[in-house]
């Protein structure tokens, strides 16, 4: 009567600390340059080595630029942060896949794409969206630095063992509906903070029929409503993907990681703390008004009024609309928009550039728009071009940018001015999160392409 | 080593904003550097300084009537990214305790990770300490991790809260997690043994 959750800690807690945390194993960690500098100090300082370096993958992702990336980024403290990492990666003795690389990328993409990221494993990152790798049935979430630091001396991290809930999603997506809307939906039911202090099954014919890449959107976006982590048990669509990339099991190793995999499901009377249900045939195309991801509505809502907000949380639902410029009560359709990011580690897959190439083949882009298209690594960059994806594109007025986070957190040139709307097919809309007094409208993939070419508000639905 | 906690007697930073994320305690651009010191200066940059560096006058840091080492805010503070940064900048602005009703996740485990001590207090605890602080700004909380009590000195209400035995000694005697797992290499090495 176990959960898939406990299967996977269980399966990985090395010592319980009495009344406290658990010791935990873990069995790939994930590294890029902006949360890693301080726990490399800390092994020097101590005289550590790393205990277990093929665990550790490293690929510099927030600061990148995405122009250029052949020359030396300009930004020099960004510099010294991106070659602090390969610096770091070369003196322990671990996997570096610097800028240019062929397999360069955000580190949340490549790791499933070369078959890192495996079923049943434990995964952390010094970043939240490693819930991302929950997609393939794996125990995976962010930590901070100290953290990195544990991981890395001694492959392991003290834990206490969250509560369990599950969230089913049944029946069947409507057309023009996408795996960020399922998100957007879940943050906006549960809130911003609800789901605090619980890992999360997602589960039900909806959830099934998502492909891998689709489900990495619903998992990597799990953070945004508190959960520490989400993930979804292995299936067939899980297995196939996985089979016969670099890093996955070959012959008779693959046969018997299949055979253990296949175990890993919660049981017929497995028991959550906490279990909630919602119908596919009530998820419409998203967008958010607010500063937090779970401000959002349904693209032909409008923003609620005051009388429905908590007493408690008016300070922060008027703060909120200030800053968007934003009225209670009105409706979004039809709102000038000037900016427009497909990208990250939410949306910036193969799938998510078909999706939005889709949309916009045949039309131009709305000459006010700003629009940054950016791969989330290099073999997604490959694939656009493989798929001729770059010419429909090109033809509808786009250019399409050099891999890398980007626009989602703004910490290379790719920054929204103050004031302006960007809708933005990243995972988090709060203020500045794009660039000083950005306004960052939060979407799927066909919302950002209708927006981009009518430069507005727009249901995709309407270009179905 | 971390820096021990015991006993705290201070007044108080009211924030009382929820869902304080920690891309506002220390913005995205701040998180270049490569070491842990210098995030307190930036701790709430872009609510703290307008475009032109000058200190906002009605941000709660700014107002010289409020001072203390103990910052109270609303509900789901830390949400958001993971950065360590966020914790460090609050504690490198010399905090020692937040107090809320309510804290993300990874923010706690990092705020613990760095000698700065988490307290979660019942909604109504929260609203009557702001209303407190609000007529008087020097009024006065107490911590005491010892006993795990916090006590509102204006009304003397006390609450209970939790903190799990284990972190609980480590902020009492300054361990950090890492002396922990360095000891257990032994364990470690057998688990892998086993899972090989």
């Amino acid at each position: 009567m176990n959960t898939l959750f406990d299967k996977i800690w269980d399966a990985h807690v090395v010592t319980s600390v009495t009344g406290g945390p658990d010791q935990l194993y873990i069995d790939r960690h994930y590294c890029h340059e902006v949360t890693s500098p301080q726990a490399f100090n800390e092994l020097r300082e101590r005289q550590l080595k790393v205990f277990r370096p093929e665990k550790t993958t490293c690929s510099p992702d927030h600061n990148i630029p995405t122009l250029n990336q052949d020359k030396p980024i300009a930004d020099p403290v960004s510099r010294n942060q991106v070659e602090t990492l390969a610096n770091n990666a070369r003196e322990f003795g671990l996997t570096h896949y610097g800028l240019g690389h062929e397999k360069n990328g955000i580190i949340h993409v490549i790791g499933p794409e070369y078959g890192l990221t495996q079923p049943g494993m434990t995964i952390v990152c010094g970043d939240s969206h490693t819930s991302t790798h929950g997609a393939f049935g794996a125990i995976a979430f962010g930590i901070g630095t100290s953290e990195v630091a544990m991981v890395l001396s001694s492959q392991c991290i003290l834990q206490p063992k969250p509560k369990s809930m599950r969230i089913n999603i049944e029946g069947r997506l409507s057309p023009g509906v996408t795996a960020k809307d399922i998100a957007l939906y879940i943050i906006a039911q549960m809130t911003t903070g609800g789901a605090t202090g619980y890992f999360v099954e997602y589960a039900g014919e909806a959830i099934r029929a998502l492909s891998m890449e689709e489900r990495m959107t619903v998992c990597n976006l799990s953070i945004e409503m508190g959960a520490r982590g989400g993930l979804i048990a292995p299936d067939e669509t899980t297995f196939n993907y996985v089979k016969g990339r670099e890093f996955a099991p070959k012959g008779k190793a693959w046969d018997k990681a299949l055979a253990y995999w296949k175990t890993l499901h919660s049981d017929p009377d497995a028991v959550f703390d906490r279990e909630v249900t919602f119908q596919a045939a009530d998820i419409a195309p998203r967008i958010t008004y607010g500063t937090n991801p779970g401000m959002g509505i349904a693209i032909d809502e409008e923003i609620p009024t005051e009388e429905t907000i908590d007493e408690s949380g008016k300070i922060s639902f008027r703060r909120a609309l200030q800053y968007m410029g934003f009225e209670a009560g009105e409706a979004l359709l039809g709102k000038k928009i000037d900016y427009v990011f497909l990208g990250s580690c939410t949306n910036g897959r193969i799938e998510d550039f078909r999706a939005f190439a889709s949309l916009v083949k045949g039309h131009k882009k709305d000459s006010r728009v700003t629009a940054w298209l950016v791969p989330g690594s290099q073999a997604v960059a490959r694939q656009i071009k493989a798929e001729g994806l770059d010419h429909i594109l090109s033809e509808a007025g786009f250019e399409i940018r050099q891999p890398g986070c980007s626009a989602c957190l703004a910490m290379n040139e790719d920054k929204v001015p103050a004031g302006k709307y960007a809708v933005s097919t990243s995972n988090r809309n709060f203020e500045g999160r794009q660039g000083p007094g950005a306004r960052t409208i939060l979407a799927g993939p066909l919302v950002a392409a209708a927006a981009a070419i009518t430069g507005e508000i727009t249901d995709p639905r309407t270009f179905l | 080593m971390i820096q021990k906690i015991d006993i705290i007697t201070s007044s108080c930073i009211p924030l009382p904003q929820e869902n304080v994320d920690t891309d506002q305690i220390i913005p995205a651009r701040f998180l270049k550097a490569v070491s842990r010191e210098g995030f307190g200066e930036n701790l709430f940059r872009d609510w703290r300084y307008d475009k032109t560096g000058q200190p906002i006058a009605d941000f709660v840091l700014n107002n010289p009537k409020y001072t203390g080492t103990i910052l109270v805010a609303g509900k789901n503070f830390g949400s958001g990214s993971s950065r360590e940064h966020a914790a460090w900048a609050i504690a490198g602005y010399g905090f020692r305790v937040v107090v809320s009703s309510f804290f993300a996740d990874i923010f706690k485990n990092n705020a613990l990770n760095n000698g700065v001590l988490p307290v979660v207090v019942s909604e109504s605890f929260l609203a009557d300490l702001f209303s407190h602080i609000q007529s008087d700004p020097k009024s006065t909380v107490t911590v005491d991790l010892p006993k795990q009590t916090i006590t509102d000195n204006t009304n003397g209400a006390s609450e209970h809260f939790e903190i799990n035995p284990y972190k609980k000694n480590c902020l009492l005697n300054g361990y950090d997690d890492i002396d922990y797992l360095l000891s257990k290499k032994q364990e470690i090495e057998d688990w892998e043994e086993k899972h090989q």
